[in-house]
């Protein structure tokens, strides 16, 4: 039970500063790899990468979603409470930032906060991870913060990840921002980046 | 609110507020002189952050929030297993990591830390205590009605 | 519109080191300490404590250092150190009731339970300077062995006799305002004005008291109690399960009673303005009692007509840093709207000379 309480960053200004770089730059350049920081000892269903976004990025002040299987865990429900202060909510329409384990624990991106016509930055930044972050399907990306057009091929998105995709650009100014994570590193797909299938 | 729980934590409870209400300079000097410092490791390294101190509308009306105060807080592992966590005003880290030491050791050996480092903490608060009471004591008005007299 | 002007950075360079060298003032005289600031400048600490909204006596004394004496650019400083910080969480709100009494009045009972205890008041002093208090040999004070009289509020003795509006039903599931997190949208609820008048500037707030008395919104106030001493601050700790003392604070509490002739729904009693600050700062905690309850015109359905009572103009304007940021932000340059300015004027005048010729 005392397990929890270990882990969070050996150096906490340091390292959170390091993968929030990695996030930012994540989201400024999509569909870029960025590396997160070395993988700290956490619950193991957490996983390294969720574990180090989760510690640069809540707070007291932010409710987080999380999905079924790590909710029910009280491994990672403790670790969270102990090291963050985060208020996990229930409702993903209530969540500053959701994460999920798995595509198949993700609800529809349209069923998070999308934020307002006012207010669009508060809708929730959702943390997914995926199996790897290559070698899937290839998928193409464009839009701002990429040149021409780029290429991810991310194995383990939701299986109607175009669609929802694309719907949620349709809400623009409003939607969701995405954050995909595997192999200790990180993919950003902000709200504004077009995907299209093939090449 | 007395709940089972409550009952159960009160003695630790007890001790915890002892030590975040005694000053830095006599919980330093007490600790001091205590023999068998533990070998312990930082769970939570001491850090300082806010506290959002809420006050009562009318005094005992709907809570509201009244301003911020600098909290320091640490979290240890004692040797023997047992986790101590520290909490107290101030941005003073060394006397949370203390007060999370002997949190640790209280759990392990009550008595002796209630005997050589509470209990004397606890007498320090009683008598400055008293001392500021006499203190105010002294300004209280003592009134007296003056009867007119018939000039 | 802002102009992006170059080319001030040795200049600037140069400023800081001339006004480190002003702060620091004649060398050959001794530094001022932080502690000597919290012993001996007290209230100015706790000025910068309670408007800068930060419970640290070290950190307001260094502000107040670094801002040569400026409180509001002391408090400027206290702010901006708060962001710094992460946030642990929210206390159990403070209970005053069993406050450690350092002073205690009350001008609506003179002989009440508990007493009437001056405390280091400047009350009864001449106000007159007094060049020997620079004398170090100041003697210990008188102290008075007494049993400690419990001091129950004034607002409850009155309340008992049902004559004073109760403190209201606290609903707890209603989430407490911050002002701190959310932007402040108006009309606003009770507790965000009392967050925003807690840490408002004393002489706003001071000013709109003394108008309501002036009659500018009449509300015809008593001094219920006020109440200066330190309290325990206890907070929820997730890892222990159960809530610990994290040590104590000062405020200062002050409980206004003003009248109120009653209503279809309530009988006539008396109502409350609630003042409390951190430390001992009386003066700001009876002018926000006198806001606080000018405020209330709109629960009481009292006209609002003066302004103490508009709810925007105080509350929008109360926060010093904010409106010395709107006001200092003028100095920042505005060259192109002024040349702007310039080109006006000069058409106008010179339209204003053609009349002048067209007339003559």
């Amino acid at each position: 039970m005392d397990t929890i309480l270990e882990g969070g960053f050996s150096s906490p200004v340091l390292n959170s500063q390091t993968a929030f770089r990695a996030v930012m730059d994540a989201l400024a350049n999509p569909g870029t790899v960025q590396k997160l920081i070395a993988p700290q000892p956490a619950p193991r269903r957490l996983g390294p990468e969720l574990v180090s976004i989760l510690l640069t990025l809540s707070d007291h002040d932010s409710p987080i979603w999380l999905d079924d299987n790590l909710r029910g865990d009280t491994a990672v429900t403790e670790f969270i409470a102990f090291h963050t202060g985060a208020p996990v909510v229930a409702e993903p329409g209530r969540a500053m930032f959701a994460f999920a384990s798995a595509a198949a624990a993700l609800p529809r991106l349209d069923q998070f906060n999308l934020g307002t016509q006012e207010y669009p930055d508060r809708s929730t930044t959702i943390v997914l991870a995926v199996e790897a972050l290559t070698g899937g399907e290839q998928l193409v990306v464009s839009g701002p913060g990429i040149k021409d057009h780029d290429h991810i091929n991310l194995v383990g998105l939701p299986e109607d990840f175009f669609a929802q995709w694309s719907a949620n650009r349709e809400l623009f100014p409003r939607g969701i921002d995405l954050l995909l994570v595997a192999d200790g590193a990180v993919i950003g797909l902000p709200r504004t980046t077009r995907i299209s299938e093939g090449h | 609110m007395q709940t089972a729980s409550s009952n159960r934590n009160q003695p630790r409870k007890a001790a915890l507020d002892t030590l975040a209400t005694a000053p830095s300079r006599a919980l330093a000097d007490l600790w001091d002189r205590w023999g068998d410092k533990p070998v312990y490791t930082k769970v939570r390294r001491p850090e300082v952050g806010l506290v959002m101190v809420r006050g009562r509308a009318g005094g005992g009306g709907a809570p509201f929030n009244l301003g911020e105060a600098s909290v320091s807080r640490a979290t240890v592992r004692i040797a023997s297993g047992q986790v101590g966590h520290g909490y107290c005003l101030g941005r003073d880290l060394e006397k949370a990591e203390v007060i999370a030491i002997i949190d640790a050791l209280w759990q392990r050996e009550a008595a002796a830390v209630e005997a050589e480092i509470i209990a004397p903490l606890r007498e320090l608060t009683r008598v400055s205590g008293l001392k500021k009471q006499a203190e105010a004591a002294a300004t209280k008005v003592d009134f007296f009605t003056m009867v007119r007299g018939d000039n | 519109m802002y102009v992006a002007v170059k080319g001030g950075e040795a200049a600037i360079s140069n400023a800081h080191a001339l006004l480190a060298d002003r702060r620091r003032g004649d060398r050959a005289l001794p530094a001022l300490r932080l502690d000597q600031i919290i012993e001996q400048l007290g209230l100015a600490v706790d000025r910068a404590m309670g408007e800068g909204s930060l419970y640290d006596k070290e950190l307001a004394a260094l502000a107040l250092v670094q801002a040569r004496g400026d409180l509001i650019e002391a408090i400027f400083l206290v702010r901006a150190y708060r962001t710094t910080l992460p946030r642990f969480g929210y206390s159990r709100p403070i209970d005053t009731g069993t406050m450690l009494i350092e002073r205690r009045i009350s001008a609506t009972f003179k002989d009440l339970p508990g007493g009437q205890v001056l405390g280091p008041t400047f009350d009864y002093t001449h106000r007159l300077l007094d060049p020997s208090i620079v004398d170090d040999d100041v003697p210990a004070p008188v102290t008075r062995d007494a049993e400690a009289e419990p001091a129950p509020r004034v607002t409850d003795l009155l309340g008992r006799q049902g004559l004073m509006e109760p403190d209201g039903q606290t609903d707890p599931q209603r989430e407490v305002g911050d002002l701190t997190r959310e932007p402040l949208e108006f009309p606003l609820d009770r507790d965000l004005r009392l967050q925003a008048l807690a840490r408002g500037d004393e002489g706003f707030l001071l000013a709109l008291g003394y108008s309501t008395q002036r009659g500018y919104g009449r509300t015809h106030p008593f001094v219920g109690e006020i109440r200066i001493g330190e309290v325990d601050v206890e907070f929820e700790v997730p890892e222990l399960g159960f809530a610990v003392n994290l040590g104590r604070i000062r405020v200062t509490e002050c409980q206004m009673v003003n009248q109120f002739k009653g209503s279809a729904k309530i009988p006539p009693q008396f109502t409350r303005g609630y003042g409390l600050v951190f430390g001992q700062a009386e003066r700001k905690a009876m002018a926000m009692s006198l806001c606080d309850r000018a405020l209330r015109a709109r629960e009481f359905g009292e006209d609002i007509v003066a302004p103490a009572q508009d709810e925007e103009f105080v509350i929008a304007h109360s926060d010093n840093v904010q409106a010395t940021g709107f006001v200092e932000h003028l100095k920042l340059p505005h060259y192109v709207d002024f040349q702007a300015e310039l080109d006006l004027i000069r058409r106008m005048r010179a339209e204003h000379e053609g009349k002048q010729e067209a007339a003559e």
